[in-house]
């Protein structure tokens, strides 16, 4: 096992090598860090090439890549176009998306397995079918109109109603940001108050989520099913609870489990959509930001970020797979 | 198209009584493979049932905007966010657009960007497919270790960093999508080929004597007809929601075009005033997604009857 552990994080650091060249290509080739000099028409040409020297912009490109590497290897990420550091505002806005994801996907996984084992047992019933359409219908809906449609009904019709039904001038959903910033109040309510932020958002990106993990589900609990040990349990006469949790179920997690440590890597680039219609300034807020002023160090820390996130999510995924499945460890 | 005859479908030879007419060898009418897969999707009622819809959906956002008397961006003082009625069936916007030729106009650019992303990923992905699993070693790991690294960042991440730059057009955002899309599909498209290589028919059409380009045209290429069809329908449906999450953000597609996406954001400061020009749009994508899955569904049973429970 522990052969395995190492040569799987010694195939990662070329990936991850790979990865940064390939992410400062895009990057360079999409970005265009003089382009707000440029608009100004009181900047003459001659600071922005002092401008463009100052970034290195006017070395080639491998050596420019050379550069970057060996400051971000140093964890020097550079500074934004308002020349602010970028590493301390990365790893701020990282906890703070994290607050949002950790929720969002426990409660999708629950969900998901849940929903999952249940139709697969019962296959073609109206059970099954109603969980099978809940999942296409989250799988087709764009998260931004989910969340909108969230904020709406739950966040403003429901808050109202409760306020008119208990006569208390309070909120308890929020539908922005991340808490209430001038807050006074004892330590329970600062709790709820956070908590009452964290509520639409949390429901938005787990839906989506829960909708790809339940289908999953559904579909590796139902091999299970059909297998022959199951039947064996069966005619052994085990209690039918015992099989399907025992035998089947344990069984059944071991493909989710791959996908779910692989899916908590993707995640940070997932939120973008839900943090902006939340205004929870996270990962994906960041990254709109720096995409609309094209700022390139911003792009660059961000997207290596959430590689090494993906690097290393695969990696758990694939010790995990070794650890449950002992007969991959051999391959 | 090169396919082992169905052995299953054959019936073995039944007694047949003297005096009835000629002999008959079968007893089930012969069918082509293809007949059989269209059989197959047409016995799945919820798949045709969305691909009526779709259609419906496809014609009326591609051609409805010719019969429609309001046109596209042409404002009305005299019918402000007017809510829906006979005369504005989806109601009118703030500057008095009507929303029904808003909301064709959207939906037109939507499916053309979608449908380009189809047809331009699909034909990247098959191509890479097709190669890294066909001639394996070194052409298999160089392209699959890109197929990795594309893998390695979040697409939506991707889209935003390559849009900002690169959407100039719908036909820009098509392409950007497309670039950002193919990876994954690859490699499905890699994994059929590496097991139908091996199979006895292309051992003997190598036997035989044809080339590769042949083997991989006229044998691989229809047999894996069916994962690609199914792929191409979900690349459809994810292309319309990355079109619609990259017009909301800003970088898909610009004004003064519009597509359905980008209606959203428009409409997003108004669901109180306006929740008209809100939902609609909205439940338009989620109709156009939702068929296209369950085609893909449908597609994929139709394909594959070893998966589904339905004989045709």
């Amino acid at each position: 096992m522990i052969v395995f552990i190492v040569r799987r994080l010694l195939i990662s650091v070329p990936v991850l090598i790979a990865s940064a060249m390939l992410v400062f290509l895009m990057v360079s080739a999409a970005g265009d860090p003089l382009a707000p000099l440029r608009a100004n028409p009181n900047i003459s040409q001659d600071a922005i090439d002092a401008r463009r020297h100052d970034l290195n912009l006017d070395k080639p490109l491998p050596q420019r890549f050379g550069i970057w590497a060996a400051n971000f290897v140093k964890g020097d990420f550079g500074n934004d176009l308002a020349g602010r550091p970028v590493k301390p505002q990365l790893f701020s806005r990282l906890g703070m998306t994290v607050r949002l994801v950790l929720v969002s996907q426990i409660l999708a996984l629950v969900l998901a397995v849940v929903a999952g084992v249940f139709a697969a047992v019962r296959q073609y019933s109206i059970g099954d079918y109603i969980v099978t359409f809940t999942g296409f219908l989250f799988i087709s809906i764009p998260v931004f109109w989910f969340a909108a449609v969230l904020k709406e009904w739950v966040g403003i019709r429901l808050n109202n109603g409760l306020d008119s039904l208990f006569h208390t001038d309070r909120r308890f959903v929020f539908t922005i940001g991340d808490k209430t910033p001038d807050f006074s109040g004892n330590a329970w309510d600062r709790i709820s108050d956070y908590a009452g932020h964290l509520v639409l958002p949390t429901l938005a990106l787990a839906a989506v989520t829960y909708a790809a993990w339940s289908r999953f589900q559904r579909a590796s609990m139902l091999e299970v099913l059909n297998s022959d040990y199951m039947r064996l349990a069966q005619a052994k006469g085990l209690p039918r609870r015992r099989v399907l949790v025992r035998h089947g179920l344990r069984t059944a997690l071991i493909p989710l489990t791959t996908v779910v440590a692989i899916n908590v890597g993707l995640i940070i680039g997932g939120v973008v959509v839900t943090e902006s219609v939340f205004g929870w300034h996270g990962m994906g807020e960041m990254l709109v930001q720096a995409a609309t002023t094209r700022d390139v160090n911003v792009m660059l820390g961000w997207l290596m970020l959430s590689a090494v996130a993906v690097i290393l999510a695969n990696l758990v995924a694939d010790i995990l797979y070794a650890y449950l499945d002992p007969r991959i460890r051999r391959t | 198209m090169v396919t082992p005859p169905d052995v299953s479908l054959v019936t073995p030879e039944l007694p047949v009584s003297v005096g009835t007419g000629p002999e008959r060898e079968f007893t089930v009418k012969a069918r082509t493979q293809t007949q059989l897969i269209v059989r197959r999707f047409f016995a799945h009622k919820l798949a045709v049932g969305s691909l009526v819809v779709f259609v419906l959906i496809l014609v009326v956002s591609l051609l409805g905007q010719r019969f429609w008397k309001y046109k596209y961006g042409v404002v009305n003082p005299d019918a402000l966010s007017e809510a829906p009625s006979w005369e504005h069936p989806l109601g009118t916007g703030d500057l008095g657009e009507d929303g029904l030729a808003q909301m064709l106009r959207g939906a037109q650019r939507s499916i053309q960007i979608a449908l380009l992303v189809m047809v331009l990923q699909t034909a990247m992905a098959t191509l890479v497919g097709a190669m890294s699993g066909y001639f394996r070693g070194w052409v298999d790991s160089g392209l699959m270790r890109l197929v990795d690294l594309l893998l390695t960042l979040p697409a939506l991440a991707l889209l935003i960093v390559l849009a900002s730059r690169f959407n100039a057009g719908w036909v820009g955002v098509a392409f950007v999508i497309a670039f950002v899309g193919w990876a994954a599909d690859s490699r499905v498209v890699r994994g059929v080929f590496l097991s139908l290589r091996e199979k006895e028919y292309i051992e003997a059409a190598r036997a035989l004597g044809a080339k590769d380009r042949r083997i991989i045209v006229r044998h691989l290429l229809p047999n894996s007809l069916g994962v690609i069809i199914v792929n191409a329908t979900l690349a459809l449906a994810i292309a319309i929601l990355f079109e619609a999450a990259l017009s909301y953000l800003g970088f898909g597609v610009q004004a003064p075009e519009t597509s359905l996406g980008k209606l959203i954001a428009d409409a997003q400061g108004a669901v109180d005033t306006r929740p008209w020009l809100f939902y609609f749009p909205g439940l338009v994508i989620i109709m156009i997604v939702l068929t296209v899955n369950f085609i893909g569904d449908g597609l994929r049973d139709a394909f594959d009857p070893t998966q589904t429970r339905v004989r045709a």
